[in-house]
């Protein structure tokens, strides 16, 4: 005899509360209510993404399912966006801007000898998993170019030199 | 009747805020000033207002006040300081770090005496006692008194004062000549008294001269009573000829208020637009004064903007949405980031105004994600505005029901294209769909909507407080008002310029920007990132406005400006902005998102030097069949900085292609180090310096560099104090 449940919906539905947490449940009970429900996904991912740093597969479904929306639309909006990341950051970010002025004054010296120094491409986490690379276009302080952020601390007027101590700096936090 | 009732409540409105300023008794007290802006933060400001706050509060004084505004926009210099003491002139610090912090508050606040070494543009080390700020637009009355400066000075020396005792300024507009007057007068601002005169004739002059300076009692009949909007801007930084000759509308109060201090705003006559408006009732009426300023949209395109509004405000379906595009995607711009920090208030009071004249009760705020800090100033401004009857139902009495919400972007440049966003804003992925139905017709959720730039809804107050005729007078025949640009890349001042259209791109980069850094020789200039062009010298006396820019191949675009010198390889640029728009292309029509990848594959080419002969025309005809063939604006533009380069710098193209040259050097692929062994000393710093340790060589001896391991830094290059290396 076939076993398949097909009314655990119960049951999804508290995994799916467990997985995001009190909060994020509750934020998505009082869009439900509102008008448009749909377009707030974003902000919900936005939520997801800022409380646990990416967007696991079990959150995406998650979503879906208190938002009732298809899984596969909330995964196609999750891919879209350079924003959302779908895979576990390592301990610092590292933003290289190359907005245009950082360009023109050399920023993509400094992007190759963070790729070098850490063995990685844009995107990528480096295998310590203490740091992930990313481009930023522009912090809006192309005065002080070329501008890298790590973690929470911005750095101004970087050269490719000081890239390695940078890392060693973060590395012994 | 609804008239008396809104203007009842914004006067209490403003008698709450004025009291509440008053209260805190600010005007005599001794003010410092620090700058909180994202840009602003990262140059260290946040530890340079602790500092201050610690001082302050160790040393028991209650007549100091630390006070936190956003941006000037001027970058090079940050976190910049001001301190303000009555009756004395506001003194603004630059690059200020803890230290300094210290410096200035024992020596300047509690010593009284400036740092002057480290006060902006003031490296001549003295502080002068007066300053005589006079309007010297076209529009002012420079015909009628056309030595003004020199009459001036040589009548203060007269009067005996010394060439270090004052300074005669020629400013920009102060937005004081909205009445018929326009050309009859000069506007003059004396500082630090603040006074301003208008002075029709040169024995004004001799007057003001006697009694005012000399007498010290300022002369009642000349002094004009209305606060022109840029008053308080030139008041505080006027005599610093980056920010003099500017002309400030959209960020007349970046700098100057508190972002998160509604009372400031309100002060600063913010929602007195609003109340007229509002106070009046007639929303063709206000449709037409910005048709009569000739506003034109700040987000690239240039629609006009009342044109928009009408569209919408004459559609058959009642539900109508309002949106402001603060999606900001170009790499080199950050204007409206630094409105939405400085002065969130004013794009909120201009969303109201619209809303109210197309009939609409729901908007959005689009911003992106990567901006924490203008969607927080944003955030607290919208709670603010709804605390005190500004947003939400029956705004400030009218009936009129209108609330804003915030929609977060999630990094896709894509998505400041009006349809992209919409479908963003819906939830969906940000791709753009075919207009027409234009977004006027069929937006968001298929009714009717307005979409505007951030600047452009900023720029609507000021023409309800200042007239549109005088917003229109400001700009050029087709379009009035001012632009703001984000200046960047080899300038010496780099930062946000605000002017009006139809000033010469070769008054931005030389006199306000100060010229390029460094000695160096200037190449281009680079207008609507990646959407747009590279300009060359021999345009440098065009004016900018939208027309004239196109004409040129480049865009007016949002108003991001990157100045370019001779290092600076054009072929280089162009990938770069290939690169970027590649990458955001969001791949839904073929054109772009294939044409894309093929012109930056050639031109990754070219500048790896592998370039052939057919390259060049290859890439010329896919970008023109993109521009023709492409679903949106990101695609249809994205060939303009190769076209634009290979229309005024074939040169260097065909230098890369032919020669296997880079003419600026900058293609490091196609670069060569070597070390000529005659000029070696044997100083060992290339070797010690090489990345890669691919020089050899003992001290005192030749070195020698291995090509097979170069991998082109340059730093042996950069070293090398004898000429030693050489760089083909
Ligand atoms: C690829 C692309 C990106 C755009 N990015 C922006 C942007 O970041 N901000 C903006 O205001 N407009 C942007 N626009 C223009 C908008 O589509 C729209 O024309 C504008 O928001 C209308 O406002 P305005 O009339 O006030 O300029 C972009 C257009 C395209 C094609
Ligand atoms: S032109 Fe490019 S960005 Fe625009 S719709 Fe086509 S693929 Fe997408
Ligand atoms: S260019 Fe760089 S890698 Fe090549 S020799 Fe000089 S320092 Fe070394
Ligand atoms: S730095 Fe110059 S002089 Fe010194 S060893 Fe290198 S090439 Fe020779
Ligand atoms: S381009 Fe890097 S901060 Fe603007």
């Amino acid at each position: 005899m076939c076993t398949c449940k097909t009314d655990n919906l119960s049951d999804i539905e508290r995994t799916s509360e467990l997985s995001l947490g009190p909060e994020i449940v509750e934020y998505i009970k009082t869009i439900c209510e509102g008008p448009h429900k749909e377009s707030q996904l974003i902000s919900v991912l936005h939520k997801v993404q800022q409380k646990y740093g990416y967007l696991s597969m079990e959150n995406i479904n998650a979503v879906a399912y208190l938002l009732k929306i298809p899984a596969a639309k909330v995964s196609g909006v999750a891919t879209f966006y350079n924003f959302f990341r779908l895979q576990q950051p390592g301990k610092f970010k590292i933003n290289v801007c190359l907005g245009t002025a950082c360009y023109v004054k050399g920023a993509n010296l400094i992007a190759d000898r963070f790729k070098q120094e850490l063995g990685i491409d844009f995107g990528e986490t480096s295998k310590d998993a203490m740091f992930t690379l990313e481009i930023a276009r522009c912090l809006g302080t192309c005065g002080l170019a070329p501008v890298v952020t790590i973690g929470k601390e911005v750095f101004s007027q970087v050269t490719p030199d000081q890239v390695p101590v940078l890392l060693d700096k973060f590395r012994k936090q | 009747m609804t008239h008396n009732i809104v203007q009842d409540s914004y006067e209490k409105l403003f008698q709450q805020a004025a009291n509440e300023i008053k209260l805190r008794e600010e005007s005599s007290k001794i003010r410092i000033q620090v700058g909180s802006a994202t840009c602003e933060n990262a140059a260290g400001a946040r530890e340079v207002y602790d500092e201050f706050n610690k001082h302050i509060e160790a040393s028991g004084r209650q007549d100091i006040v630390l006070h936190q505004t956003g941006c000037t926009g001027r970058c090079s210099c940050e976190p910049v300081v001001s301190v303000q003491i009555a009756h004395q002139m506001p003194v603004k610090y630059e690059l200020v770090n803890r230290e300094l912090a210290h410096k200035i508050f024992s020596q300047h606040i509690l010593g009284g005496q400036p740092v002057i070494e480290h006060i902006i543009d003031s490296k001549d080390g003295n502080l002068t006692k007066w300053e005589f700020m006079f309007c010297n637009s076209a529009r002012c009355g420079r015909d009628l008194l056309p030595n003004f400066q020199e009459d001036l000075s040589n009548k203060l020396e007269q009067a005996g004062l010394t060439k270090g005792q004052y300074k005669v300024i020629p400013a920009n507009c102060f937005g004081l000549c909205p009445q018929k007057a326009a050309g009859k007068a000069i506007y003059m601002m004396i500082r630090p008294s603040k006074t301003i005169y208008r002075i029709t004739q040169i024995e004004h002059l001799d007057r003001i001269i006697r009694e005012h300076i000399l007498g010290g009692n300022e002369v009642k009949e000349l002094e004009v009573k209305t606060k022109p909007m840029s008053q308080r801007f030139f008041n505080l930084y006027g005599d610093v000829s980056f920010f003099s000759r500017q002309t400030r509308i959209a960020l007349r109060n970046n700098g100057l208020i508190d972002p998160e201090d509604i009372y400031e705003y309100i002060t600063c006559d913010g929602f007195k637009a609003l109340s007229v408006v509002l106070g009046k009732g007639n929303k063709e009426w206000i449709i037409e004064q910005v048709s009569k300023s000739k506003l034109r949209g700040r987000g690239g395109g240039g629609y006009p903007t009342a044109q928009k509004w009408e569209m919408v405000s004459k559609a058959a379906e009642s539900t109508r949405y309002l949106i402001c595009n603060a999606d900001e995607g170009d790499p080199g711009a950050f204007m409206d980031r630094s409105m939405l920090e400085g002065d969130p208030f004013s794009v909120i009071e201009g969303m109201i105004i619209c809303a109210y004249a197309i009939s609409s009760n729901r908007g959005f705020v689009y911003i992106r994600a990567e901006y924490p800090m203008a969607i927080e100033r944003i955030e607290k401004a919208v709670a603010l505005c709804r605390q005190h009857g500004l947003l939400g139902k029956n705004i400030l009495n009218s009936g009129f029901d209108f609330d804003l919400e915030l929609r977060l972007g999630a990094g896709a440049f894509v998505c400041g294209e009006e349809t992209a966003l919409i479908h963003s804003i819906e939830g969906e992925r940000g791709q753009p769909r075919p207009r027409p139905p234009y977004p006027a017709e069929k937006g968001l959720w298929d009714k009717p909507t307005v979409i505007n730039n951030v600047e452009t809804f900023a720029n609507v107050p000021a023409i309800f407080l200042f007239s549109p005729e005088w917003f229109a007078s400001l700009g050029t025949a087709r379009s009035g008002g001012t632009k703001v640009f984000a200046l960047a890349g080899k300038v010496r001042h780099t930062g946000l310029v605000e002017v009006p259209m139809g000033t010469t791109l070769r008054e931005i980069v030389y006199n306000i920007g100060g010229g390029i850094a460094g000695g160096k020789k200037f190449k281009a200039i680079q207008t609507g990132g990646p959407a747009g062009g590279c300009i060359p010298e021999q345009y440098l006396d065009t004016i900018v406005d939208f027309d004239s820019l196109t004409a040129l191949g480049s865009i007016m675009g949002s108003g991001g400006m990157i100045i370019m010198d001779e290092d600076d390889c054009m072929v280089d640029i162009a990938k770069f902005f290939l690169t970027f728009s590649q990458d955001e292309s969001c791949g839904k029509c073929t054109p772009c998102r294939e044409g894309t990848k093929r012109m930056l594959e050639i031109i990754e080419r070219i500048t790896a030097g592998d370039g052939i002969p057919e390259d060049i025309i290859k890439l010329e005809r896919l970008g023109n069949l993109l521009r023709k063939t492409s679903l949106c604006g990101l695609g249809r533009a994205a060939p303009n900085p190769v076209l634009s380069t290979l229309k005024y710098f074939r040169d260097e193209y065909e230098a890369h292609v032919h020669e296997k040259r880079c003419p600026a050097r900058k293609c490091t692929a196609l670069s060569r180090y070597s070390i000529i062994p005659e000029k070696c000393v044997g100083c060992t710093a290339c070797a010690r310096n090489c990345p890669v340790f691919c020089i050899s060589g003992t001290a005192k001896h030749a070195h020698v560099i291995d090509q097979s391991r170069c991998i082109k830094c340059g730093r042996c290059y950069q070293v090398c104090r004898f000429e030693a290396v050489s760089r083909t």
